[in-house]
C-alpha cells in the first residue's frame, strides 16, 4: 500500500505527541525504575546483610569492575565503539588513588630504615634519592581526587580526538586500544623506581589516618562504592532516555546519516569514550581502596579483555545486565581460580564464544520465551520421531507456540 | 586571481564550483569541473554510470576531499569545511538508498534532524517543546507521512523512507538539497507525488538531483546538465539535451 493512501487515515482520535519516545517504551521506563530500587536494595540490604565481611568485599571487589561494565554498555552497546583497553583507565584511577595512599603510608618514621626516608619502599630499592616530581601533587588528597577522572579523561579526549577525527573506528580502534593497554603495562612493569614494578603499588595501609585495612574500614568503603555505583546507573539512565541517548544509537546504526545531519560524530563519540574512561578509573580507585593494593595485571591486555566479556555475558545492551554480568564472571573467576586456576582462561574463551555464537545481546538481551520454544520444538520432534512420524497429537499441541513473535513490539498499536 | 565576470556570476548562484577535480589511484572521477546551481531552481544531474554525478555530491558534501578546485556556497569557500559545517552552512543531502534511524519512530526521525541541540550537552539537556512538535507535524504533512508519526521507521515501505529522509533533511531547512536518486524503487504513484513535493520544496531553495529515470527529470527539472567521465558534456533545458547529438550517442540514445 502506498504512503499516499495511508494518509487519509484519521489522526485526530490518537494522544499527544509530545511524550512519545520507541527507545524508552513507558512500560520499560517503569520497569527500569522498579529494577533500579531492586538493584540498590540487593547492593545497599541484602549483600551486606547476608554476608560476612570477608564475602562482602569479594563483591566490592567485583563492583568496581562492574563500573568498567558500564562505561563498556554506553560506549560499546549504545554507541558502537568497542574498546579493548578498559583495563588502562581502570588502571589510571587505580594508580592515582594508590600513589596517594603509598605517599601516607611511606612517612620519615616509617620508612627510616631506608638510605632515603620518606619516599615509598620501591624507589628506595631503586636507588631514587628523591621523589620522582609526577609524584608530588599525589601528595595532596584534594589532587588524587580530581586526577583520578582528569588523567584517563584526559587521555581518552586525546585518544577519541585523534582516532574519530580520522574516522578510526570499528575493529582499528579496538586494536588500536589493546595495543595501548600493552604498551601501559610494559611501561609500569618497565619503570620499576617509578611505579612499583610488576608487584604495583602495595601495603597501603590509611586515608587521612583512617585504617582502610579494618572490617569497619572495609564496610564503609563497600558502601561508598555500591552508592557510587547507584549514581553511574542513575546518570547513565538519564543520558540514554534522552535526545542524547537516541544520538548514540543512531551513531551505532547509521554514522553517516547522523553526520550529514549536520552532528559532529566524532564529538559524540569522543564523549562516550570519555565517559566510559571516567567510570572505569572510579572504579579502579574503589578497587585500589578496598583491596589495598594496585598492580599491572589490572592494566594490560586480558584483564581489559575481560572486562568486556562480562559486560558482552549481561548483555552490553542492558545497565543492569552489565553489573550482573560482571557479578557472574568474576564470581566464577573467583571460583575457578580457587579449584582449578589452570580452567579459567578456557572457561573464559567458551564464554565468548557462547556470547558470540549463542547470546548476543547476553543474559539481560536473551529471549528466553523463544529459547524455551527451541526447547520446545525439539521435544515436538522427537515425539514426531516417536510417532512414526505420522506427526498426530503431540506435535498439534506444541506446533502453535512454534512460530516466533513479532521481535518488536509496536507502541500505540 | 579571479576576473571580474567570473566574480559577478559566483555571486548570483548560490553554489559554484570551479575546477573541481578528484582521482582516485589515478581515475580522474570528475575532472575540472565548473557549474553552478542558483536559488529557487530544481537541477538535475544526468549522465551514464561511473559519469561522476555521485563523486559530485560527495566533493560539494564534504565526504570527498577535491584533489585540486574549488566549491562555494553563499560565496562562502566551503571546500576544506568539515561535512557537518557544511550541512549546518546550509547543504543537505539524501543518500542513493534510504538512509534512516529503523529503530526510532517516525517522529523521531524529524525531531532528531532538528537543527538545534546539536551538542552533547544541550542533547542531554533536550526536552521535546511545542515548536518542534508543529515542525514536525508540518513536515510530515508535507512529505505524505502523517499518519505514521508513531510508527517505527524500519515497518515503512521504501518509498516511505525515502520520504522520511527527504523530510528531515527539509527540518533542516537547507538552502541547498541534494538528492541522490529519490525515486529509484518507487512505484508510479509515488514517483509523481515525488515530483509534487520537490517543485513543492524548490520553491525556496537550490535541489540538486542525480536520477536516472528520464520522465521524472523531464518532469521537475528547470535545468538538466550531462555529465560525462566526470566532465559536463551538456547543459540546457530537457528539450535541448534531448536533441543534443553528443547525449544521445553516449547516453540517451541506449
Amino acid at each position: 500500500m502506498s504512503g499516499v493512501l495511508q494518509s487519509v487515515r484519521p489522526s485526530s482520535l490518537r494522544p499527544s505527541l509530545r511524550h512519545l519516545t520507541t527507545v524508552v517504551f513507558e512500560g520499560q521506563r517503569r520497569r527500569e525504575n522498579l529494577y533500579f530500587v531492586v538493584l540498590a536494595v540487593v547492593l545497599l540490604g541484602l549483600f551486606p546483610l547476608a554476608l560476612d565481611n570477608f564475602h562482602l568485599n569479594l563483591i566490592g571487589k567485583y563492583l568496581t569492575y562492574a563500573f568498567v561494565s558500564l562505561g563498556l554498555v554506553l560506549c560499546w552497546g549504545y554507541g558502537g565503539i568497542l574498546s579493548l583497553g578498559q583495563g588502562v583507565f581502570f588502571g589510571l584511577g587505580g594508580y592515582c588513588m594508590a600513589m596517594f595512599l603509598k605517599l601516607e603510608a611511606s612517612d620519615p618514621a616509617s620508612t627510616s630504615i631506608q638510605s632515603t626516608p620518606g619516599i615509598p619502599d620501591f624507589m628506595d630499592w631503586n636507588q631514587l634519592t628523591s621523589l620522582p616530581a609526577i609524584w608530588v601533587p599525589f601528595k595532596s588528597l584534594f589532587c588524587t581526587l580530581i586526577a583520578i577522572p582528569l588523567v584517563p579523561g584526559l587521555l581518552a579526549l586525546a585518544l577519541g580526538a585523534a582516532m574519530f577525527r580520522r574516522r578510526v573506528g570499528g575493529v582499528y580502534f579496538a586494536i588500536i586500544t589493546q595495543a595501548l593497554a600493552s604498551i601501559l603495562s610494559i611501561l609500569i612493569i618497565g619503570r620499576q623506581g617509578y611505579t612499583g614494578g610488576v608487584n604495583g603499588i602495595t601495603d597501603l595501609r590509611t586515608l587521612l589516618g583512617w585504617d582502610i585495612r579494618s572490617d569497619s574500614a572495609k564496610t564503609i568503603l563497600y558502601y561508598v562504592n555500591a552508592l557510587l555505583l547507584l549514581g553511574a546507573v542513575a546518570l547513565s539512565f538519564s543520558i540514554l532516555r534522552s535526545k542524547l541517548g537516541r544520538l548514540l544509537l543512531a551513531v551505532r546504526d547509521r554514522e553517516e546519516r547522523v553526520l550529514f545531519t549536520g552532528y559532529d560524530v566524532a564529538a559524540i563519540k569522543t564523549f562516550v569514550f570519555v565517559l566510559a574512561a571516567v567510570y572505569s578509573a572510579i572504579g579502579g580507585a574503589m578497587f585500589t581502596l578496598q583491596v589495598g593494593f594496585m598492580s599491572p595485571s589490572f592494566v594490560g591486555i586480558v584483564p581489559s579483555i575481560e572486562m568486556v566479556i562480562s559486560a558482552a555475558v549481561g548483555g552490553r545492551g542492558s545497565l543492569f545486565g552489565a553489573i550482573y554480568g560482571t557479578l557472574i564472571v568474576n564470581a566464577a573467576k573467583t571460583f575457578f581460580s580457587e579449584g582449578f586456576p589452570e580452567l579459567w582462561l578456557f572457561v573464559i574463551g567458551a564464554l565468548f564464544i557462547a556470547v558470540v555464537m549463542i547470546f548476543p545481546n547476553g543474559l539481560a538481551g536473551m529471549d528466553y520465551a523463544r529459547a524455551a520454544r527451541t526447547v520446545l520444538g525439539w521435544f515436538s520432534k522427537l515425539g514426531k520421531m516417536r510417532d512414526g512420524g505420522s506427526g498426530r497429537p503431540v506435535v498439534a499441541v506444541v506446533a502453535p507456540v512454534v512460530p516466533s513473535q513479532p521481535r518488536i513490539k509496536v507502541e500505540g498499536q | 586571481m579571479t576576473p571580474p565576470a567570473a566574480e559577478a556570476f559566483a555571486s548570483e548562484s548560490l553554489l559554484v564550483t570551479k575546477g573541481l577535480s578528484v582521482s582516485f589511484d589515478g581515475f580522474k572521477a570528475v575532472d575540472n569541473l565548473s557549474f553552478s546551481v542558483d536559488s529557487g531552481e530544481i537541477r538535475a544531474l544526468i549522465g551514464p554510470n561511473g559519469a561522476g554525478k555521485t563523486t559530485l555530491l560527495d566533493l560539494i558534501s564534504g565526504k570527498t576531499a577535491p584533489t585540486t578546485g574549488s566549491v562555494m556556497f553563499k560565496n562562502r569557500e566551503i571546500t576544506h569545511l568539515r561535512e557537518y559545517e557544511i550541512v549546518r552552512s546550509g547543504v543537505g543531502r539524501k543518500f542513493q538508498t534510504p538512509s534512516v534511524y529503523e529503530s526510532l519512530t517516525v517522529f523521531e526521525n524529524f525531531e532528531m534532524a532538528f537543527p538545534d541541540n546539536r551538542s552533547c550537552w544541550s542533547a542531554w539537556r533536550f526536552r521535546r517543546s511545542d515548536e518542534v512538535v508543529a515542525k514536525v507535524e508540518q513536515i510530515a504533512e508535507l512529505t505524505y507521512l502523517k499518519d505514521r508519526l508513531r510508527d517505527r521507521a524500519e515497518i515503512l515501505s521504501h518509498g516511505e523512507k525515502q520520504w522520511l529522509e527527504i523530510g528531515a533533511l527539509l527540518i533542516q531547512n537547507p538552502e541547498l538539497l541534494m538528492l541522490d536518486e529519490p525515486v529509484a524503487g518507487m512505484s508510479p504513484h509515488e514517483r509523481e507525488a515525488t515530483g509534487e513535493l520537490l517543485l513543492e520544496i524548490a520553491k525556496n531553495r537550490a535541489v540538486l538531483v542525480v536520477e536516472h529515470d528520464m520522465d521524472f527529470v523531464k518532469n521537475v527539472a528547470h535545468v538538466v546538465t550531462v555529465l560525462h567521465q566526470g566532465r559536463v558534456l551538456a547543459e540546457g533545458s530537457m528539450d535541448e539535451i534531448q536533441r543534443n547529438p553528443k547525449v544521445i550517442e553516449v547516453y540517451l540514445g541506449h
